[in-house]
């Protein structure tokens, strides 16, 4: 369950002065944002506008303690396990993808007792955050009941006050920072996003810190031209990095497809080299490199052009 | 026509239930495929929603998602909108159909995707339910689709991560669970349904070639068998053709004597439905 109540979440964002100003920083500034033991809730789900560039800001720090959370987990999760980062992964389904079979380093480190798994449903974790961003404690759903998920992590029924039907409770989370990717924002926090939203608007909207990456840093006016894309107001927004590329290996709708190929690489080492594959990777991905621009510098132009010219042929121009 | 696959059989024993006009909530894998070919057959109509948010997809032959959260997914879809919206489309009662696959199923359609053993210290903790339980919980009625292997098929799940009929009779709707039924289980071996008091799983159709026993022997507990049940059409070289095209596989080359078939039928415009879905 969340640690902040909703009147706590409440009252700190009354007391929080929140002034419309420019809110653009590097990767690593923002990341400071997010402090040990703290619940990080992850935008996009699986492998979609997953926010690459900030978890890689983030991993470079080795905070420790946390809680992770996301719609489904992909194998981003897997790096801050074997950097010691995470406690606790509250979601629904973790687990690379369809051909990759199951994440064996999740595998081992939940099946050891190394690190916990708060299993919710997909709706479940959808209404949790739901009710967090809209400051109440709980929202009634016909979901999980009677299912061993139910028992797995307490969840309660509650009787409708006009009809005595029962119905599941789930429980309002307020994450304490919310990392989200996004196509545009302007400097003040103002962010757009294009195709599917994932749990991007209620995530950010109940977490108490926000970091937004953005593909593009636009101006105020490229905002207001289309106002309807807009999925966060500035006020909900604390930090805006520019990250064009900014999911990679995974997607970003209508801009580039994920790179299966880079999953395929690490699969292919962790199946044979385990926990300590995955550790490699961070040094060489994440700590080898200055920043993320560095590493997609890495990747090379080609490649991520190879995946943009995909995104382009499977959606509406 | 090459040698037909139990994957192609089970699929399109699958696509077969899906009727037109209607909103399927398709899994990726499997249900997806099966849910695209009959949109390419019987249901030019049928309305294909996956979890990413996604309503009405159509999916580009030959370039098939590998999950329900990316733009393959998307390809032609009439709305993009969040997941949880696309969940609380299914708890009104929009979607005729969940469509699932399943790691483990018991003889109550519970199905397990979350743990393999004691669920205090896993043997296998497996990836979790995503949209299964909620699919399960919220659509009007679940098809499941998996291989027929007796370790998938165990008389009571490890641990029911999507709830089928619970411990069978009215405890599903005692649970809370008032929408929703489960309507069939197709496998490479047959079409399973359940005993309406009960709610135990019964032996509905074979798949050619296949005999109540052999299905049986495959099952890790005791199915009702009907007297009735029935041998199963296998597939037609239209639903093959059309399985094939959608997977990118290679043109099959017709057999000797026979006209080769005509291509799938384009997708109907949207609202061409002849009847008003609501009372006036």
């Amino acid at each position: 369950m969340g640690v902040t109540t909703f009147r706590e979440a409440r009252r700190e964002l009354e007391d929080t002065e929140r002034v419309v100003a420019d809110k653009r920083m590097s990767a690593a500034e923002a990341v400071s944002l997010v402090h040990g033991g703290d619940h990080v809730a992850i935008g996009g789900t699986l492998y979609s506008r997953t926010p690459m560039a900030l978890l890689f800001a983030l991993l470079k720090r080795r905070p420790q303690r946390l809680t992770l959370s996301r719609p489904l987990a992909c194998y981003e999760v897997e790096l801050f396990l074997v950097t010691g980062a995470v406690e606790r992964i509250v979601t629904s389904w973790v687990g690379i993808g369809l051909p990759w079979g199951l994440a064996p380093i999740f595998r081992q480190y939940v099946e050891t007792g190394a690190a916990s798994y708060e299993e919710w449903s997909h709706l479940a974790m959808g209404l949790r955050y739901k009710a967090g961003a809209m400051g109440v404690p709980f929202l009634p759903a016909l979901s999980m009941l009677g299912s061993d998920l139910a028992s797995s992590v307490g969840l309660r029924t509650v009787a409708c006050p006009y009809t005595g039907e029962r119905l599941a409770a789930f429980p309002a989370l307020n994450p304490d920072a919310a990392l989200i990717h996004v196509h545009r924002a302007d400097m003040f926090g103002n962010a757009q996003v294009d195709g599917y939203r994932h749990m991007d608007a209620d995530m950010a909207r109940a977490a108490r810190r926000v970091i937004v990456s953005a593909e593009r840093i636009v101006s105020p006016e490229e905002i207001s031209a289309q106002p309807g894309a807009t999925m966060l107001p500035h006020f909900v927004v604390d930090a805006v990095v520019e990250a064009p590329h900014g999911a990679y290996p995974h997607e970003c709708y209508g801009l580039y497809e994920a790179d299966v190929e880079h999953f395929d690489a690490y699969v292919r080492s962790v199946r044979k080299h385990g926990v300590d594959a995955a550790r490699r990777y961070v040094q060489v991905h994440v700590d080898g490199h200055r920043d993320f621009a560095a590493f997609l510098g890495e990747v090379g132009v080609e490649r991520l052009a190879a995946r943009a010219a995909a995104a382009a042929r499977l959606t509406p121009r | 026509m090459n040698a037909v696959t139990a994957e192609e059989v089970m699929a399109i024993t699958a696509s077969r239930l899906l009727a037109d006009h209607k909103v399927v909530f398709a899994g990726v894998g499997m249900p997806l495929l099966a849910s695209a070919v009959a949109r390419r057959r019987q249901a030019p109509n049928l309305t294909i929603v996956l979890e990413g948010g996604i309503i009405g997809t159509r999916l580009l032959p030959g370039h098939l998602p590998i999950s329900t959260n990316e733009m393959r997914a998307a390809y032609g879809a009439q709305m993009l909108t969040d997941i949880t919206d696309v969940f609380l489309f299914a708890q009104r009662g929009y979607f005729d159909y969940g469509f699932l696959g399943a790691a483990q199923v018991d003889q109550h359609g519970n199905i397990n995707t979350s743990i393999i053993g004691n669920p205090l210290h896993p043997n296998v903790r497996l990836p979790g339910s995503g949209g299964a339980n909620d699919i399960s919980s919220l659509c009007n009625e679940i098809f499941i689709v998996t291989q027929h292997e007796p370790r998938r098929f165990v008389e009571r799940v490890d641990f029911i991560t999507s709830p089928g009929y619970l411990s069978g009779y009215r405890t599903r709707e005692r649970a809370g669970l008032v929408f929703g039924r489960i309507g069939a289980v197709v496998t490479d071996l047959a079409l399973m349904d359940f005993e309406p008091d009960s709610r135990r799983m019964r032996l509905r159709g074979l798949q050619p070639g296949v005999s109540a026993e052999q299905v049986q022997r495959h099952t890790g507990f005791e199915l009702a068998v009907p007297d009735d049940v029935e041998e199963l059409p296998p597939p037609s070289v239209e639903e093959l053709q059309i399985y094939r095209a959608l997977r990118g596989d290679p043109p099959p080359s017709p057999p000797d004597g026979e006209t080769p078939v005509s291509p799938p039928r384009p997708s109907a415009a949207a609202g061409s439905a002849p009847t008003a879905r609501r009372p006036a």
